[in-house]
């Protein structure tokens, strides 16, 4: 049925069409709005068979979940952000037992300086936490990847976390076909614990790992990662097959075809980098640009056989590992060890800096002519950083940075003499 | 495509102007998306919203910076921000105010605009008789689809503001966008 609905709304409809058992619940921005949906789902009776939990905190929210899904029960929270990090331990925990937790993360900027907007940090802190870590374009692609979601995690008994881009996705109102109840029930069968707390067959689960035995258990969770890489792209075709729709597997190819020049990102910026590389296409440009669905586990053979033929990669991210530069790109240059060819690495949209054609244009301009740096940041403002810099070796107490340059920029207006 | 700017306060209504609006897009068979700024929103600062409309489906992302249409809902920010920037030829744009953009000094901004694409409404005024409070959202709407019923038409805002807003609050909204409507229609 075709709807006009909001990102959040539209996860919280495609959620209750899981029928979760739980949904463990504490409110941060930009996700608030889809526990806010369940929690009206639950009460007016819509979603049936399902207790909603307001929690204390979000390390509360994941250790609920971490109990739920121990006792067999299908289990869903949502965070972001610094709430992520709040339950961080908690989310090692769920991956390193093998719960299948399903988690939306409203992907947003990590403090400080405090910023409640858009970017991937927060995702890229949870990398090596053990969980399948899916990002998506559109939010009709986020209603397709939670339905799946729940079905990949079960089979493998891992937590999956779908990422999706804070206010971009979450509070933009677009069109969305959703899923019948039917259609979600064919696909996603009843959930069947491998691995179940029960009084009647005791069992120990958390049970401590000495050095004899630490080495295989980790090995054995980076082995369970490999087998989604099979998994993603199978439940993809039956997904389509119910449902009609192909919702994507583990990486995306927008213009299909052996393009010089490929971009490489994640996450809902393709939908404005197609407007500039379909200008650039029709002009006569060899570019094209492949998205990646599965950051975790990272498809990189896959993405290596799709770049067999180009020349150069321009790697578009919403993070920065400080002191190293791009993370996506990073992973990138791993999977193409093997292949000589440049790989440029871009840094944009940092605590929700919009991301805009003439910026893109250019920096594609540059980049299939092979005139940008190893890592470039896109809009930066140098000029604010150098009189920071400045202040800071002039004077011992230069003061917070962060205000220092929102003065010089214009937005704090205080006069202060520094 | 048409591209619409909100600018207004917080607390004003603004992002449910522009979820409104790409409802009432929706329902009559047209694609949209719309989003809100990326600014600090909080009650009275500045806010904007943004709403694209097309006969296919929208993937720009970037914030409306060409807007076809301009719905300004406190005339106080035209001396705060530059609320025109980007304005099209053959824009369009839509003032809560009593004053004409003349009376609001701001003739110089719009004077290229075409006869009849200029338009003041007290919103606030019609809001505060028919809601019995200022938010002058869902009255601008009723405004505008006067000056441009191709888009969408009072039967889909009246559908919008009642998904949105629900219940008695929807019903009033929706006779105070009738309103609206009605006063913009008769001036055209």
């Amino acid at each position: 049925m075709l709807r006009q609905i909001d990102g959040s709304f539209a996860v919280a409809e495609a959620v209750a069409l899981c029928r979760p058992h739980i949904v463990s619940c504490y409110p941060i921005t930009p996700q608030t709005h889809i526990v806010e949906h369940l929690g009206e789902l639950v009460k007016d009776g819509h979603l049936k068979n399902c207790e909603f939990v307001n929690t204390e905190s979000e390390f509360g929210a994941m250790s609920l979940c971490i109990g739920s899904s121990s006792a067999g029960a299908r289990t869903y929270t949502a965070t972001a952000s610094q709430g992520l990090l709040f339950m961080m331990e908690a989310v090692y925990n769920a991956s390193g037992m093998g719960l299948p937790i399903v988690m939306t993360l409203g992907n947003r900027a990590i403090g400080a300086p405090i910023n409640i907007w858009n970017d991937h940090t927060d995702a890229m802190s949870a990398r090596d936490a053990g969980w399948i870590q899916l990002f998506v374009e559109s939010n009709q692609e986020a209603v397709d990847v939670h339905i799946q979601a729940f079905k990949l995690a079960e089979t493998l008994s891992l937590p999956v976390m779908v990422c999706m881009d804070g206010f971009i996705l979450t509070h933009s109102y677009t069109r969305i076909d959703m899923p019948t109840q039917e259609q979600v029930d064919q696909f996603l069968p009843p959930f069947h614990a491998r691995q179940k707390l029960d009084p009647a067959d005791p069992v120990s689960m958390g049970a401590m790992v000495g050095p004899e035995a630490f080495t295989e258990v980790r090995y054995l969770a980076h082995y369970k990662q490999l087998e989604a890489l099979e998994l993603i792209p199978k439940l993809a075709t039956e997904f389509d097959d119910i449902v009609g729709r192909d919702s994507g597997g583990l990486l995306k190819s927008h213009y299909p075809g052996d393009a010089e020049t490929v971009v490489i990102t994640m996450g809902s910026v393709i939908g404005t980098m197609k407007e500039v590389l379909t200008v650039m296409r029709d002009e006569g440009t060899s570019i094209g640009a492949v998205t990646v669905r599965s950051f975790r586990p990272f498809p990189k053979d896959e993405l290596c056989n799709m770049l067999q033929n180009a020349k150069r990669v321009i790697v578009f991210e919403k993070a920065l590992a400080v002191g190293l530069g791009g993370i996506l790109s990073s992973n990138v240059r791993w999977a193409l060890r093997g292949i000589p060819i440049p790989v440029y690495s871009v840094i944009g949209g940092l605590g929700g800096r919009p991301i805009v054609r003439p910026s893109l244009r250019k920096l594609f301009d540059a980049g299939v002519k092979d005139q940008l740096e190893e890592t470039h940041y896109l809009d930066l403002n140098l000029d604010v950083v150098k009189r920071q810099i400045d202040r800071e070796r002039a004077q011992t107490g230069s003061g917070p940075a962060a205000e220092n340059i929102l003065r010089d920029i214009g937005t704090v207006r205080a006069a202060k003499t520094a | 495509m048409f591209q619409i700017r909100i600018h207004g306060r917080g607390g004003q209504g603004v992002v449910s102007a522009s979820e409104m609006m790409s409802v009432a897009a929706f329902h009559s068979g047209r694609f949209s998306m719309s989003f809100p700024s990326f600014g600090s929103e909080r009650m009275g600062a500045p806010v904007m919203a943004f709403v694209r409309i097309d006969d296919k489906e929208i993937e720009l992302r970037e914030p409306v910076m060409d807007p076809d249409l301009l719905i300004v809902q406190d005339p106080t920010l035209f001396h705060a921000i530059d609320v025109f920037s980007g304005l099209k030829k053959d824009g369009y744009v839509l003032i809560n105010s009593r004053k004409s953009a003349q009376e609001l000094g701001v003739e110089d901004a719009v004077k290229h605009l075409p006869e009849g694409h200029v338009v003041s409404v007290p919103a606030s005024d019609l809001a505060m008789k028919h809601l019995k409070r200022t938010t002058p959202n869902t009255v601008l709407l009723g405004a505008f689809t006067a000056m441009r019923s191709d888009l969408f038409d009072m039967s889909a805002v009246e559908k919008a503001i009642l998904e949105i807003f629900p219940g008695k609050v929807g019903e009033l909204n929706v006779v105070a966008a009738k309103a609206a409507y009605e006063t913009v229609a008769q001036a055209h």
